[in-house]
């Protein structure tokens, strides 16, 4: 296993399982967003991987990239909102890093997340601590980061844990960002609804891999 | 909930498409989302408004003459994709720049951000101001912190009538930040609006309670208080606004602005402009227009917003243009 890599079609597989998962999250997604939000996360996201997984089906993938950015852009032109900005954001910055990247190792997956992480954070100005999405994308990124010389499968366990732990700090945390942030100390308890969607990415990535 | 739609996913498309309907070929849909006047000024300065649909008549209902030249709509309270923004850009632009004036959220100012990229790559200038009038949201100051609410609908209408006679993007947009600047506002809720897709309430408040300040979406504001009488409310909502850093005081002339969230009835936003005027009377501030109704909406949201525009001689000369629109018209 510790060679395993993913060809460009099995990355497009990868992102199909991942369009299915969070068009079935739809109201897990909606309801944690109601606790901070508006509400409406689920239907945002559900609409954005509809529209990505029409897009991804149709595409006959020549790099690692291609497939990431076409998500990304895909995701940012149907889904508008806050989140269509960012979720789109981190899957083109982090494809554009693999535009030449014909087989998905650990090394580029680390790639792949460093310029995810800087694309997102730059767009919303979000740093880890501030309750956000970028919270399960630093946990998965440092995650990462600190599995380049590891096989892609183990590589993929400590970034789906690395997400998952970065979305579970965001309970504790008070919002600074966004529509949630006038709750103050009423948003303790409750997750980040985007931290949510990413760490069901990363976790759903790691159960194709593995 | 009794709601006419058809399918529920598709409002703000239908909705769109209402929109230009109503306009009757003075609005050209051109692109998904985005909407423009089909005739602008060969030489014009661009306005462009837009933000989340939802919340009629805003933004997309402040296209017209003497108001916004187009619009860029998101899904239902979502805002729009960058490049529906950038459709809608490409229409406006006469070549002398375009101005995205909308309201501080993050989901906007991310998305519009990303159009700005993508409009300067194609050699199409372009400024924003961003409308952040609730008191509520920030401390004085935190403007960069605040909410765009209603205040929005005399700002824009300020910015139509500077963009009918700026020489260039530069003077539009000291224009419109000194309109946005004199502009201050806060809301209360009374009860939720609901997403139309799930008829799912947007907030929860209890029965006998009203949220002070709390934004169009739910968002929190300055307290939840018990129900209380329309003079107390106003009372109570015009202090905030005076508390403010805007100083608003004896012989100064204002707009006021009484809008209706959804559901709050015309009658109870006359009851409230009553104890409104008197309380400005009281301090020898005039009233040089009144705009009431519901303008900046969140379906059947129950409450209102008050809003005030200090006007000096510049935004006199602005708000006695006229202009017309779905959402705003002045003879």
């Amino acid at each position: 296993m510790s060679d395993r890599t993913l060809s460009p079609n099995e990355v497009k597989e990868m992102i199909l399982s991942i369009c299915d998962k969070i068009i079935a999250s739809e109201a897990e997604l909606s309801e944690a967003d109601r606790k901070l939000g508006d509400g409406d996360h689920g239907l945002g996201m559900q609409r954005g991987f509809t529209a990505a997984k029409a897009q991804i089906e149709a595409l006959d993938p020549k790099s690692v990239g291609e497939v990431f950015s076409t998500t990304g852009m895909a995701l940012m032109a149907s889904m508008g909102g806050a989140s269509g900005a960012v979720m789109g954001m981190l899957y083109q910055s982090g494809g554009t890093a693999l535009n030449d990247c014909e087989a998905l190792d650990a090394p580029a997956l680390s790639k792949f997340l460093d310029a995810a992480r800087d694309g997102v954070c730059n767009l919303g100005g979000a740093k880890p601590g501030d309750k956000t999405m970028v919270d399960a994308l630093a946990g998965a990124q440092e995650a990462g980061q600190a599995s380049v010389g590891r096989s892609l499968s183990e590589a993929f366990t400590a970034v789906a844990a690395g997400a998952t732990d970065g979305m579970e700090k965001t309970k504790a945390m008070i919002a600074t960002m966004g529509r949630a942030k006038t709750l103050g100390e009423k948003s303790i308890g409750h997750p980040d609804p985007g931290a949510l969607s990413v760490s069901i990415m990363f976790n759903t990535m790691n159960e194709y891999v593995n | 909930m009794k709601k006419l739609l058809n399918d529920p996913n598709q409002a703000a498309a239908e909705l769109i498409d209402g929109l230009v309907d109503y306009y009757n070929g003075s609005v050209t849909k051109v692109g998904p989302g985005a909407i423009a006047l089909t005739e602008i000024a060969s030489d014009k300065v661009a306005l462009l408004v837009g933000g989340g649909t939802g919340h009629e008549p805003i933004y997309h209902g402040l296209i017209g003459p003497g108001m916004a030249d187009g619009a860029a709509c998101g899904d239902i309270f979502a805002a729009p994709p960058p490049n529906v923004i950038l459709d809608a850009t490409r229409a406006v632009n006469k070549g002398q720049g375009v101005l995205f004036l909308y309201g501080n959220y993050a989901g906007d100012v991310m998305n519009f951000k990303i159009a700005a990229q993508l409009a300067a790559a194609e050699g199409i200038r372009v400024e924003t101001v961003l409308i952040w009038d609730d008191v509520a949201s920030a401390p004085p100051s935190d403007k960069e912190g605040r909410r765009g609410i209603a205040g929005l609908i005399p700002i824009v209408k300020l910015a139509g009538a500077a963009a009918d006679k700026a020489k260039d993007l530069g003077e539009l947009v000291s224009l419109v930040t000194l309109a946005r600047d004199n502009t201050r506002s806060v809301g209360v809720a009374l009860s939720p609006g609901s997403i139309p897709a799930t008829g799912m309430p947007t907030f929860e408040l209890d029965e006998d309670s009203i949220g002070i300040g709390m934004g169009i979406h739910g968002e929190q504001g300055v307290g939840v208080e018990k129900m209380m009488t329309a003079g107390a409310l106003a009372d109570k909502l015009v202090d905030l606004i005076l508390a403010d850093d805007l100083p608003i005081g004896s012989g100064d002339e204002v707009l006021v602005l009484i809008n209706s969230l959804g559901s709050t009835t015309m009658m109870e936003c006359l009851i409230v402009l009553k104890r409104v005027k008197a309380i400005l009377t009281e301090k020898d501030i005039k009233i040089y227009d009144v705009l009431l109704g519901p303008l900046v909406t969140c379906q059947e949201m129950a409450g209102l917003s008050i809003s005030f525009t200090k006007l000096d001689d510049t935004l006199k000369s602005l708000w006695d243009t006229p202009c017309s629109s779905l959402g705003y018209t002045k003879l």
